[in-house]
């Protein structure tokens, strides 16, 4: 399918250039570099569906599972923890995360985003297509300002604001930034011009991206990433007072609806926009979005319903943020039904990690941060090797030097991926173990016994979230 | 004068009402309130975190009457409040030493 795009374009952009060349690979060649304003008006829209994702729907899909008193809390550590992020990533981490330096960090080049202008282009995924790149910028920042958003599910309802605030800056830079730097840097298709040129500006690539780990629009960096912090941080934050002995039931499934119905829509932003082309990937990419979340909210529901006896809403409202979180990483080189088969077991995995792991290994993950993101994550990076297969529908990786679908092995991909998934692992256990540690020593994690018991919007923020 | 406090299900509250006006009764005073009794409470489950809920909802009706009506009160929150079914709620009947409306002064049977 991306094959016939491709060819689709060339002759396009041929047509508009006016070359009238016999030679395809020759013609890549000679397409000069231009910014196409549909691609452009479409990552727009799709960087503020992201931000629609996490304000108001990643808060209020997580403030409706917080007790009341603690909802202010977590709507407030969203909302800043999205504003920081933004001004850090404009101050370095776009400069860190993608310009070329080594494999896992990138460059200094562009702090404070010196040398950007409006004229300044971001590659996309089609050789001579561009987009302006203070879109990209905007457009990742979200990304940036959703992961550690992500985080606090695990920990909430007991942790200090200002110990979130100074663990998210530490975690930012030494976790997100290299994962992103690691998984999506690359020179752009336009550097593969031959073999040799293909060789060069592979070298310059992310770590991950060298390995042939697959993620698209962010299985690893940010599911994985954020599950796995949010794991460390609940196990040495340590278990809410009265986990497991007082009611800590949600207070609002209605709000927490409304929030997973927003992420839903605002997923199509953080997957299709992550496509930057708004072309028939793209439209590839939004099918396997709707399916897999659809896929996940029926198995999740369905399991619920045969273990525990009753079909939930919240379960419904999980099992659609389980299957998005699944078919991120594979949503560019899935087909329709691998996205369903995809969603089914991400649906069904994720369910039996919150209900029955969550309580084998006695974490309190509040908010199952890590049962949803961090296991979901994983089955959706690991899935993307098998359901990226042209033998199950997939598309295949495209090979930019011969322009068309490389060879594919399940097997050999399924390697590659488990790279991203084990490096993931590691690196963000060791980010989050030392500046959680960190943050302890400093200002502490926890707020006081009494505090807790108040309610983290009275004595850590002063207001009531509900007078009625 | 008598206080009759009387703890019915929620849903069977306008019935009541009716049944006190029908009979002569002026005023009552309503409040949401919760509490167990021989009903049992039920359990809720969140993502696996099961809770169980013992105190249930129950509206509490207080209404106070002249001492020859409290019979007659008494059987018409019985009827009206009446499903047959576990939970239905109690009546409690203690003496009223005292009642003034406040807008008047007047004291005793005048202020019911």
């Amino acid at each position: 399918m991306k094959h016939l795009l491709n060819s689709f374009m060339l002759v396009a952009l041929l047509g508009f250039s006016g070359f009238a060349v016999a030679d395809p690979e020759a013609a890549v060649a000679a397409v000069t570099p231009t910014i196409n304003k549909g691609d452009t008006a479409w990552v727009i829209m799709a960087t503020v569906l992201v931000i629609l994702m996490v304000i108001p729907g990643l808060a209020l899909f997580y403030g409706g599972m917080v007790r009341a008193k603690n909802m202010l809390s977590v709507l407030m550590q969203v909302f800043v923890i999205f504003s920081m992020m933004a001004i850090l990533w404009a101050t370095y981490g776009y400069s860190i995360a993608f310009t070329e330096g080594n494999a896992f960090f990138g460059g200094l080049s562009k702090l404070f985003l010196i040398g950007i202008t409006p004229d300044s282009m971001a590659a996309t995924f089609s050789k001579g297509v561009y987009i302006p790149e203070y879109m990209y910028v905007a457009f990742q920042l979200t990304f940036a300002g959703l992961t550690p958003a992500l985080i606090i599910g695990a920990f909430a309802e007991r942790v200090k604001f200002s110990a979130i605030l100074v663990f998210m800056l530490i975690w930012f830079t030494f976790a997100y930034l290299p994962m992103a730097h690691m998984v999506w840097y690359w020179a752009g298709p336009d550097a593969y011009t031959d073999a040799a040129a293909g060789g060069t500006a592979g070298a310059t690539a992310g770590f991950l991206f060298q390995k042939g780990a697959l993620d698209f629009a962010g299985g690893t960096v940010v599911h994985i990433n954020a599950g796995i912090a949010g794991l460390i941080g609940c196990l040495m934050v340590g278990k809410r007072i009265g986990y497991k002995k007082e009611s800590l039931a949600p207070h609002s499934v209605t709000m927490t609806m409304i929030g997973a119905s927003l992420l839903w829509v605002g997923w199509f932003g953080f997957n299709v926009g992550s496509n930057l082309e708004a072309n028939g990937l793209a439209a590839l990419v939004f099918v396997n979005t709707l399916l897999a979340s659809a896929a996940a909210t029926l198995a999740w529901t369905s399991a619920e319903w045969i273990i525990r006896g009753k079909p939930s809403m919240l379960g419904g409202a999980s099992g659609a943020i389980a299957g998005l979180v699944a078919i991120t990483p594979a949503c560019g080189w899935s087909g329709p039904m691998g996205a369903i088969g995809l969603g089914i077991v991400g649906g069904a995995v994720c369910f039996l990690a919150v209900t029955s792991l969550k309580t084998l290994l006695g974490y309190d993950d509040s908010l199952d941060a890590f049962g949803v993101h961090g296991v979901g994550g994983i089955i959706g990076a690991l899935g993307t090797a098998v359901v990226a297969s042209p033998a199950l529908g997939g598309t295949g990786v495209w090979d930019y030097v011969t322009n068309g679908v490389a060879e594919y092995s399940i097997s050999t991909q399924f390697i590659s991926q488990l790279w991203g998934v084990g490096i993931c692992i590691v690196w963000s256990s060791i980010v989050s173990f030392i500046a959680f540690k960190f943050v302890d020593i400093m200002i502490g994690l926890r707020v006081s016994e009494e505090s807790e018991r108040e309610g983290l919007d009275i004595s850590e923020h002063g207001e009531t979230a509900y007078h009625i | 004068m008598k206080l009759i406090t009387a703890i019915v299900k929620p849903f069977k509250l306008d019935d009541v009402r009716e049944a006190l006006s029908d009979m002569g009764v002026s005023g009552v005073t309503v409040t949401e309130v919760k509490g167990f009794g021989r009903q049992k409470g039920h359990t809720e489950l969140y993502r696996g975190a099961e809770y169980v809920v013992d105190f249930l909802p129950k509206a509490k009706v207080e209404v106070a009457v002249a001492d020859q009506l409290l019979n007659q009160a008494v059987a018409a929150i019985t009827k009206a409040a009446n499903t047959g079914k576990i939970g239905d709620g109690k009546i409690f009947v203690t003496n009223l030493e005292q009642v003034v409306r406040i807008r008047t002064g007047e004291t005793g049977d005048e202020a019911l």
